[in-house]
């Protein structure tokens, strides 16, 4: 084997993605994976400035400009498509003028050795462009199977925040969920009603029946409420015995004052628990909040109060709906007697 | 011990014989989920409890079951990316044996806290090898006889496995190359992912 073959044989074993340079900068041998790149046309006898274009350094078009930039990196793109990058080094060559220039994928090797369908075989031994490849994919499982974690951890905490705007009793809204509702329709300027409802009678059904009973009378209030109110409403247990529903797009005065009968009708009929007969009834203020009155959430939910008072003066079990009227009398703007606090009945 | 190998116990049973199985086996092994998340790390004990409740739920010896582990690992289309990650450790299976010295620093490569156990291949003539496991979970040498069986048919090689004990923490599979292009075996594309 003459000294050229044996050359060529260990550089195609070492570097399989090497060129040999003529004098004029023709290819006079390419490695098997160079190769692979074209597999329709040899590049044995082309230019090899006119199958690479060297993108950097720039502004060299000859090989005397090829050879006086040895040594250097050189980022070099496949003229005709697929236009793959690649790297390359160029050194002398064996013979006179030669050159040889080894070349390489860089980080275009991830979707090169699908355009080319290369194989472990079409890199030296000890390329380390496998273990790679072996590290892209296994990341990319891993990140894959961290992205999910992430995800259901996610579905957690979206259930969680939804548990803590509910009252696990009854499961209607809580009042950090009232607060939000209300900020919400005051940002958006969308008219509703809002009442203020608040149970009679319940406090005895806690005492002679016990707390069982009372559960099982809120669970029985909180479903008539989400059954006599239209899903766009809001129901939200704000006390022990205090609701308070929201109605966007309230038509009126009229429209609120039926369904707070309606309530108080239902909620009226005896409820049954364990052979015993537990009744209730409901006392209902109504206020309507209009965008352009200027009056703050906080008012808007004194004014119910004041029309649930005004109920419960009245004798209980009866609906009112705020009117400015009310707070000339006195006895509205604060609780019936025998009833310290709002809290407590 | 890693999610990712409870995880791996988990997909077995529900993609065999269903998540009825599967559900059945976490109450008999005590835990008070029925789901591993691959990326949690879990306290070891569990893992040996559950490989235990899996075979009384199946009906069949622990040895068995660990070695059908190994095999849905490599075999079952829903874990294709880990047979991929296998096959990247040589071009024939002499090679892929050859790189399993290197199995426990390739996973680590990929998820930093994943722990496998040591594994030791000695070859005692160009067809006769024998493959020494650290076996922390006892039985891990039955997973990698699954795993060879199957990563040999994967090369289109034919080889004799046979458990010959365990002792001291390690375990020791016996294999014999009978023919190494056997058969077809399945293809490997460097640029394919698993999706």
């Amino acid at each position: 084997m003459s000294g050229v073959a044996h050359m060529q044989e260990t550089m195609d074993i070492l570097c399989p993605m090497h060129v040999v340079l003529s004098r004029t900068g023709h290819v006079i041998h390419a490695g098997p994976t160079v190769q692979k790149l074209r597999p329709g046309t040899a590049m044995m006898g082309r230019r090899f400035l006119e199958i690479f274009d060297l993108k950097r350094p720039r502004a060299i078009t000859n090989m005397d400009g090829l050879r006086s930039i040895a040594g250097t990196k050189l980022h070099l793109q496949l003229r005709d498509a697929p236009n793959t990058e690649i790297k390359g080094v160029l050194v002398p060559g064996p013979g006179d003028g030669e050159c040889i220039v080894n070349l390489s994928f860089g980080i275009s090797v991830v979707d090169a050795v699908t355009e080319y369908a290369l194989t472990s075989a079409d890199f030296a031994a000890t390329d380390l462009t496998i273990e790679m490849l072996y590290l892209v994919e296994a990341k990319s499982a891993a990140m894959d199977a961290s992205r999910k974690l992430n995800l259901r951890l996610q579905g957690a905490m979206i259930a969680a925040e939804e548990q803590a705007f509910t009252d696990t009793l009854t499961g209607l809204k809580n009042r950090r969920a009232m607060d939000h509702v209300l900020a919400r329709h005051a940002q958006w300027e969308t008219r509703f009603g809002l009442m203020q409802v608040d149970l009679d009678w319940f406090k005895a059904v806690n005492d002679t029946l016990g707390h069982a009973a009372g559960d099982h009378v809120l669970q029985t209030v909180a479903r008539v409420m989400v059954e006599e109110t239209r899903e766009t409403d809001t129901v939200c247990r704000v006390g022990g015995d205090e609701f308070v529903i929201i109605l966007p797009y309230a038509k009126g005065s009229d429209a609120m004052e039926s369904i707070a009968l309606r309530i108080i009708e239902r909620l009226t009929r005896p409820i049954p628990f364990q052979g015993e007969i537990c009744q209730i009834s409901a006392s209902i203020g109504t206020a309507i909040y209009e965008p352009e009155s200027g009056e703050t959430m906080a008012q808007v939910l004194d004014n119910a109060d004041v029309a649930l008072y005004a109920s419960k003066h009245g004798g209980r079990g009866r609906q009112t709906v705020y009117t400015e009227a009310l707070r000339t009398q006195s006895q509205n703007l604060a609780p019936p007697t025998g009833r310290p606090t709002v809290d407590s009945d | 011990m890693h999610g990712l190998i409870n995880r791996a116990v988990q997909c077995f049973v529900t993609d065999s014989y269903g998540s009825d199985k599967w559900v059945e086996a976490t109450r008999v092994a005590d835990l008070s989920f029925v789901e591993f998340e691959a990326m949690l790390v879990y306290d070891d004990d569990m893992t040996p409890r559950l490989l235990d409740a899996v075979s009384k739920v199946l009906g069949r010896p622990r040895d068995e079951v660990m070695e059908d582990i190994g095999t849905y690992l490599v075999s079952h289309p829903n874990v294709e990316a880990l047979r991929r990650l296998l096959r990247f450790g040589g071009v024939s299976f002499v090679e892929f044996l050859h790189s399993l010295d290197d199995l426990p620093d390739r996973a680590r490569l990929a998820v930093s806290d994943l722990n496998l156990p040591r594994i030791e291949l000695r070859d005692h003539s160009p067809s006769q090898f024998s493959l020494i496991c650290e076996s922390p979970v006892a039985g891990y040498g039955h997973v990698m006889m699954g795993v060879l069986r199957a990563m040999a048919d994967d090369y289109g090689a034919l080889a004799l496995l046979e458990h010959t004990g365990a002792g001291q923490g390690k375990e020791t599979i016996s294999i014999t190359l009978i023919e190494t292009e056997f058969a077809e075996g399945r293809t490997f594309d460097l640029g394919a992912r698993a999706g």
